[in-house]
């Protein structure tokens, strides 16, 4: 892939940032009433002293762009500010649900990669009565939202079959990794349908390829053809589908941790929203957008330099 | 010709593809045998069934489809194989050119994996001894600086370049018999030249049999020692290159061979074939050429004519058009 | 054999034709449906058995029974009533979405595509920034601002599903553009609005209905999310999202009725728009996007 390439994804990445962080910024401007008031959360009348100690803290008084500026430097440097609500530092709030996010979102991450690419190449390869199942399962899948899966999880595997627990996050990795399947299933499932959908008609695309045929042509088995030539050539598209997905998965963690009483960063932005907390959520969100922006840059690139046809001239 | 068993011998071929509802006849009636160390042409218009003839050879076939009558490689029958013996076949006895190397290089890997693929992945030749045998073919197809192009991608080849790797990667293979399948049409004409010379450099020194697919009859003369003509999914004449022109006895070969435009010859101006060409899957009862041909009488509506011996070759015509010189000589 | 459709060529100075196509047993169905669950927006209150939000003490958390077809809440109100009383809440707000960015979006493509320059370039930065922004922390970041309720999250997802349709309204009114038709337009003297109104418009209708379509599947389901953790519609509301919330802590207890069927009728609608919104695609002129 060509440095150009790579200079304008870097390029838009940071914009994306800087504006997205003068719009979460912002939108706090444009809150009805005192921002003051709304940093203190909740209805309560806080006294005028409270008040003027939190505007000098906050920088309220000081013009937007330098407001903006002394925020978010802060952040650049881990300072998120403090939360009135939670009485604590919004950087340690983070720090502590932060695992928990990146677990569930990484295990959610791996089911959409691992299931949704198996799913669709089976889908292909097999075709007939397989395929026209598989692909009206995934279909149905996609319309199934978190929330709704969540819900329709907890029914089956707590009241139904105790096979996993419903709440909570567990301890160990074990109990990480048993507490978090069904959030993390709830999560990727319909994200899995698509990665399936887009595997499944970029590995038929390749099966008919003429390349296929002249390796088949050469006495090539079968099962080195599948992988050197169709899943190789597929891998292009199928990787870019998946960091859209990936990077999908970051969006509605909330949903996901919420339905299943997980205490992570999502959780937390949710519940700072209820409370009109507004470091909090705005510390949170950004953080979501820079991942967001960050995985679906990462994404772009190395899905160039998988598909050399994308981006010509380049090396492994 | 040999008295030997053809090394490929095709008699009474036909293949059934698989449609919407049912199935439809693209090639009717194929009878075609080559000798070892021969090249035949099997020219006709598209749709007429010879890329499909071609490819049946090796079964690459598009999945349904049925395949009738006799195809023997050296007397073993090719639809028989088992799939082991398949892809040893495929392997190491007949290789194939196709037309499109753009299309039929996997764009995605380099050149050099492309060549080493079919001895390494298909015959388990170890790699270090791969690389050495694509490099001496290489130099043989005229690529010099080997080790410099296996490292780039066929994106960065120019099409001549890419149809070299291709041929390069069909005689690594040292197979008995070649099969071209119109490797030069995606070729400006005068890298056709050079790709045909250097197929025929490399046929005679390693005594290469070959089938040559292509819709130009002069091509096919020029590089064949016999040329057999298709129409509509039905081998319709057979007859040494050098008695095109004047032994031709069937009214298709004639009727191709005046719409051809020739140096010199810029008076008669062009003859077009009246009439549609037909494919293998609308051939009408008698013969296929009959709606088309000006000398068919009510005999060619109704009967299927056969190959049988006219003038120099053999012709599937009821009446074939023999020449003085060819009637002499028969 | 070989006859592939020739491509329609517009003839200078007048609106090429739209190809039409018959529409297939399966995208009929879905607009079927999708019609009954309109219906159902527009007269559901109508044909409710109950009062929503009537309560019942005495009846609460119960199964299917002549009396309350789909049982009854934790509170005691009738399932069904609530159900058909909530299409129309659980409807509006994505659909409000749909139009305002739909309406919106498809002005700043045709300023972009009609103007070039500066002006496109402005409309597609802006654009690529909103799209690293995900719909759903907009919306959760407009509800911490301007507190819970339906208002904010519309406000915040119409402008984060503005790229959905501007992005291919842009690419189609570039194409679009540069017909011979338009500039036949031109030359008769025809004013850009005239132009914009009588030509552009009703040529890029078919596109932009086909994208609204889907973008309200999308909705729907973002809509019902925010309403699910609580900063969307709120109690008591009979919203779908909302409800599948609501019976959250009854399916721990056996009584999972109340979320399954409001889960259902989403799902159902979801996939009825998006084979809508794929048949009505594979329709356009184009053939299948």
């Amino acid at each position: 892939m060509t440095a150009s390439f790579l200079a304008t994804r870097l390029t838009m990445l940071v914009v994306t940032v800087l504006v997205a962080s003068l719009g979460i910024y912002g939108a706090f401007m444009l809150a009805p009433g005192d921002p003051a008031t709304l940093l203190v959360g909740g209805a309560r009348k806080p006294d005028p002293a409270v008040l003027d100690r939190i505007r000098a803290e906050y920088h309220l008084d000081d013009p937007f762009f330098a407001g903006w500026w002394h925020w978010f430097s802060g952040c650049l440097h881990g300072d998120f500010g403090r939360s009135l609500v939670y009485r604590d530092s919004v950087g340690h709030l983070i720090g502590e649900r932060a695992g928990d996010t990146f677990a569930l979102v990484a295990y959610a991450a791996v089911l959409v990669l691992v299931l949704g690419t198996a799913i669709g190449t089976v889908a292909a390869l097999r075709g007939g009565r397989t395929e026209a199942l598989l692909t009206a399962a995934t279909s149905g899948v996609m319309a199934v939202p978190t929330f709704i899966m969540s819900v329709l999880l907890i029914w089956v595997f707590a009241v139904e079959l105790p096979w996993f627990p419903v709440y909570g996050s567990g301890t160990g990795f074990g109990g990480t990794l048993s507490h978090l399947t069904l959030p993390a299933v709830a999560l990727a499932v319909s994200w899995v349908g698509y990665v399936a959908q887009v595997t499944r008609t970029s590995v038929r695309t390749e099966l008919r390829g003429e390349h296929v045929e002249t390796a088949r042509s050469r006495g090539v088995p079968e099962s080195v053809v599948i992988r050197r030539h169709v899943l190789r050539n597929a891998s292009g598209p199928i990787f870019a589908v998946s960091g859209v997905g990936i990077a999908g998965l970051i969006a509605t963690t909330a949903v996901a941790e919420q339905a299943f009483g997980i205490g992570g960063l999502g959780a937390l932005m949710i519940d700072a929203a209820l409370k009109q907390d507004l470091a909090v959520v705005q510390a949170v969100s950004l953080l979501f957008v820079v991942l967001f922006v960050a995985v679906n840059t990462v994404v772009d690139l190395v899905s160039a330099a998988l598909d050399p046809r994308t981006a010509q001239g380049g090396s492994r | 010709m040999s008295a030997a068993a053809p090394l490929l011998d095709i008699r009474g071929l036909r293949i059934d593809l698989p449609t919407g509802a049912g199935s439809a006849t693209a090639v009717h009636r194929v009878d075609l045998a080559l000798a070892a160390g021969e090249a035949a042409a099997l020219v006709g218009e598209s749709g007429s069934g010879k890329s499909l003839t071609a490819r049946s050879v090796l079964r690459l076939l598009p999945p349904g489809a049925e395949v009738h009558g006799e195809l023997r490689f050296a007397g073993e029958s090719v639809p028989g194989m088992s799939r082991t013996r398949l892809r040893e076949f495929r392997a190491g006895e007949v290789a194939m050119v196709f037309q499109d190397p753009r299309a039929h290089i996997n764009p995605a890997r380099s050149v050099g994996d492309f060549l080493v693929e079919g001895l390494t992945a298909a015959r388990g030749v170890p790699v270090r001894e791969a690389r050495r045998r694509v490099e001496a073919v290489l130099q043989e197809v005229g690529i010099p600086d080997a080790e410099r192009r296996m490292r780039q991608r066929p994106g960065e080849l120019s099409g001549g370049l890419l149809q070299r790797v291709m041929i390069a990667a069909a005689l690594a293979a040292e197979p008995k018999l070649l099969l071209a399948d119109e490797p030069t049409t995606a070729l400006d004409v005068t890298t056709q030249e050079e790709v045909m010379a250097i197929v025929t450099e490399a046929r005679e020194a390693r005594g290469l049999a070959m089938l040559f697919i292509t819709h130009d009859l002069e091509l096919a003369a020029a590089v064949c020692d016999r040329v057999v003509v298709m129409y509509a999914g039905s081998t319709v004449e057979e007859l040494p290159s050098g008695a095109l022109h004047h032994g031709a006895a069937h009214p298709y070969t004639r009727a191709l061979l005046a719409s051809r435009p020739s140096v010199g010859d810029t008076a008669s101006g062009l003859r077009a074939i009246a009439g549609r060409p037909l494919s293998g899957f609308e051939v009408p009862a008698g013969c296929s050429f009959a709606p088309r041909c000006p000398r068919a009488r009510d005999a060619c509506r109704t009967d299927t004519p056969l190959l049988r011996a006219a003038g120099t070759g053999t012709s599937a015509c009821h009446y074939p058009h023999i020449t003085e010189e060819a009637e002499q000589r028969a | 054999m070989s006859t592939a459709p020739a491509p329609v060529l517009p003839s200078a100075g007048r609106t090429p034709p739209v190809r039409r196509r018959r529409l297939d047993t399966a995208t009929l169905a879905a607009a079927a449906v999708v019609g009954v669950f309109v219906l159902l927006a527009l007269f559901g209150p109508l044909l409710a058995p109950h009062d929503p939000n009537a309560v019942d003490p005495l009846g609460v958390n119960a199964g299917s029974s002549a009396g309350h077809l789909l049982g009854t809440d934790d509170t005691g109100r009738d399932i069904l009533s609530r159900i058909l009383c909530g299409a129309r809440a659980s409807m509006a707000a994505p659909a409000l979405v749909v139009l305002v960015s739909t309406a919106a979006g498809t002005a700043l493509a045709l300023c972009a595509a009609w103007f070039g320059g500066w002006t496109d370039r402005l409309v597609s930065g802006a654009l690529d920034v909103v799209f690293g922004f995900p719909g759903l922390i907009m919306a959760v970041l407009a509800a911490a601002v301007f507190g819970p309720g339906l208002a904010a999250p519309v406000i915040a997802l119409s402008i984060a599903y503005l790229p959905l349709v501007t992005r291919v309204v842009r690419a189609a009114a570039l194409k679009e553009r540069s017909l011979p038709y338009v500039s036949a337009l031109g030359l008769l003297g025809a004013s850009t609005p005239r132009i914009w109104l009588r030509h552009l418009l009703p040529n890029l209708a078919p596109l932009i209905l086909v994208q609204a379509t889907i973008g309200f599947g999308y909705a729907l389901l973002d809509v019902a999310a925010v309403s699910f953790i609580g900063l969307g519609s709120q109690p008591p509301a009979p919203e779908w999202g909302l409800m599948v919330s609501n019976g959250a802590p009854g399916i721990l207890t056996g009584q999972p009725q109340q979320s399954l069927y409001a889960g259902l009728m989403i799902v159902v609608l979801v996939i009825a728009v998006n084979l809508l919104g794929s048949g009505l695609s594979r329709r356009l002129p184009g053939g299948a996007a």
